[in-house]
């Protein structure tokens, strides 16, 4: 299969006063469409800046990104706002649903950016919410949904505008083991049956266990790479 | 896209807080609507004063009195068309808070001189004829039930009859009216010689002339010339137009507008102060928000107009329901302060002009914090969470 993401050559540094760090050094990665990869390390390993790197949100110090057939290094702010809208849905550890939306709304969010009609776009959040099981909580408000409940919401608002590529940030590490398990599942079952390319951070080597690909990183670097 | 849903829901994140401030704003608005009526009323008298009518009164004192005999003297002056005139009677109707303005004048004389106001030929000729007559404004006589052939009491404050009864009693025998709508007299008119004949002091004196000139565009140089008949006599005049003497008039309680406009700046600067704070509050709690919202593929212009617009909204909601109240008691407000603000009307001019400063105020208000929430980074603000 074709690379979706191809990181050549990335290196990143932030700057803490008068120190400078390196996260990631000269790292290359390429990941295929339709892949399920997890990315894991220690602590300050650079897994999340790699991940914000492959989603837009971030710019690396040096090297290029390559992700759905741009390379996102060339984009500038707009383009890049317009880009990830168009090919990438996040889900975070924290799921970052705005409460005073019903899950209804918060889905609906990322289609605000499309053209279509107000109808258009309930009708397609609820088919959102219905593929992660939620259609009967369309109306609640995040306050009024366990955690789990809450991250279906997020899965079902990172879907709703049929992404290209799904950027997971511990999307099970406030959650216990059960519900954990039910959102890894519902990640699965979007790979395996949407087809949608799925990158997760994680800690939890069980959660990683539900990729296809295991990849280490520590130091900046990739050490090493697993089939699971 | 629209975003005033976005706006409107942010807004209520914290409900209790966005209702306080909503509710500061509408009682700002609420009292902008009425300071600007009460403004405007004042203002009001002056603009339709008459362009070819020039007022004649003491140099230094409107309160010192003039010699009738300057009359003559001012209808000889070259450009002057007619002259009368007029005094101030003071006292009120039954209670002190029945006040409204009473001039003794000649009644033929005090009609051509206000061509504006209409009275029916019969009740101005029993006006003329009756020593104790007087006329009303038509709105003042509905207002207390007066009925042509009435006996209207007067208490005055100021002159007292000759044998010292300060009680005046006066026979209605005719109401007059403006000829065009929104022209309302509010003046009690008089019969100026029973009034001189029969009040304890000041005979022969009046308070200003009223003079018509022939050619408006020389009103300013007929004024020089009738101020420079009485020219270091004992009783100076000075001369201005009719709008000019209101303005005067006005001032003697004070700048009305600069002290309207004060209030105001007051309460705006307090205002936008108070819904800064907010505004600064809630964008400060929604920092990991809005970044969620860029993360999603929102723009740094449209997540900064997103808070822009919710301080807008805020402000121009408030302000709208302000003065939209403002309306609903404007009639009430017109009916208890008639007898010292005649003119009260909250007019379209005004709500324009506060829904422009509500805009203006949310812009205000939010330009810090959109600007802020312009420059976000996505990666520090989600770290903030």
């Amino acid at each position: 299969m074709a690379a979706i993401v191809t990181v050549a050559k990335v290196s990143k540094n932030y700057t803490r006063g008068k120190q400078t760090v390196e996260v990631l050094h000269d790292l290359d990665l390429s990941i295929e469409a339709g892949d399920f990869v997890a990315l894991m390390g220690p602590s300050g390993s650079g897994k999340t800046t790699l991940l914000n790197l492959i989603g837009g949100l971030d710019q690396p110090t040096a090297g290029s990104i390559e992700v759905a057939g741009r390379k996102l290094e060339t984009l500038g702010g707009r383009e890049l706002a317009k880009w990830r809208a168009q090919h990438i849905g996040f889900v975070f550890q924290f799921y970052n649903l705005l409460p005073v939306l019903s899950a209804q709304r918060n889905v609906e969010l990322p289609l605000l950016l499309t053209k279509l009609n107000g109808a258009q776009r309930k009708k397609n959040a609820a088919t959102a919410l219905a593929i992660v099981g939620l259609e009967d909580r369309a109306s609640h408000k995040p306050g009024e949904l366990s955690g789990g409940q809450q991250q279906r919401v997020a899965i079902a608002r990172a879907l709703v505008a049929d992404p290209t590529l799904l950027v997971c940030d511990e999307p099970t590490g406030d959650l216990d083991r059960d519900t954990a398990d039910e959102i890894l599942d519902l990640l699965a079952l979007l790979n395996r049956e949407h087809g949608k390319t799925v990158i997760m951070v994680t800690h939890d080597p069980k959660a990683a266990d539900h990729a296809r690909h295991v990849l280490h990183l520590d130091k900046g670097q990739l050490v090493a790479e697993a089939r699971t | 896209m629209n975003l005033l849903p976005l706006m409107w829901a942010g807004l209520f994140r914290r409900r209790t807080r966005t209702v306080l401030t909503l509710f500061s704003i509408i009682v700002a608005f609420l009292l902008f609507g009425l300071l600007r009526s009460i403004a405007n009323a004042f203002a009001g008298g002056i603009d339709v004063a008459g362009v070819d009518r020039l007022i004649v009164q003491p140099k230094y004192s409107v309160i010192d009195p003039l010699p009738i005999s300057h009359l003559n003297v001012i209808r000889t002056v070259a450009g002057v068309a007619s002259a009368t005139h007029a005094d101030w009677f003071g006292g009120f109707y039954q209670e002190r808070r029945n006040f409204f303005p009473k001039y003794p004048v000649r009644p033929d004389e005090w009609f051509q001189a206000y061509p504006e106001y209409q009275i029916d030929p019969a009740q101005l000729r029993a006006f003329e004829t009756t020593r104790t007559g007087v006329v009303a404004p038509a709105e003042l006589a509905v207002r207390f039930g007066w009925s042509i052939g009435d006996k209207i009491p007067i208490e005055a404050d100021i002159y007292p009859q000759r044998d010292g009864n300060r009680l005046w009693e006066f026979d209605l025998v005719g109401t007059y009216e403006g000829r065009a709508s929104g022209l309302t007299p509010t003046e009690f008119l008089m019969n100026y010689d029973y009034f001189d004949e029969a009040r304890q002091f000041g005979q022969g004196e009046v308070g200003w002339f009223v003079v018509r000139v022939e050619d408006p565009a020389k009103a300013a140089e007929v004024a020089s010339a009738i101020d420079a008949q009485f020219a270091n006599s004992s009783n100076e005049t000075r001369t201005a137009t009719e709008a000019e003497f209101q303005r005067q008039f006005a001032n003697q309680i004070g700048d009305i507008g600069l002290m309207m406009g004060g209030i105001l700046a007051a309460v705006f600067f307090t205002i936008v102060l108070l819904t800064g704070n907010t505004m600064a509050q809630a964008f400060r709690e929604r920092i990991p928000e809005l970044a969620v919202l860029k993360t999603l593929g929102f723009s740094d212009a449209r997540v900064a107009l997103l808070v822009l617009g919710e301080a807008v909204l805020l402000c121009v909601v408030g302000g709208a329901l302000g003065l939209g109240i403002m309306a609903l008691l404007a009639n009430g407000v017109a009916q208890a302060i008639k007898d010292i603000v005649p003119e009260f009307e909250l007019i379209w001019q005004t709500v324009a002009a506060g829904l422009l400063i509500a805009a203006v105020m949310g812009v205000l208000v939010g330009a810090v914090p959109a600007t802020t929430a312009r420059r976000l980074r996505i990666v520090d603000a989600l770290r903030e969470r």
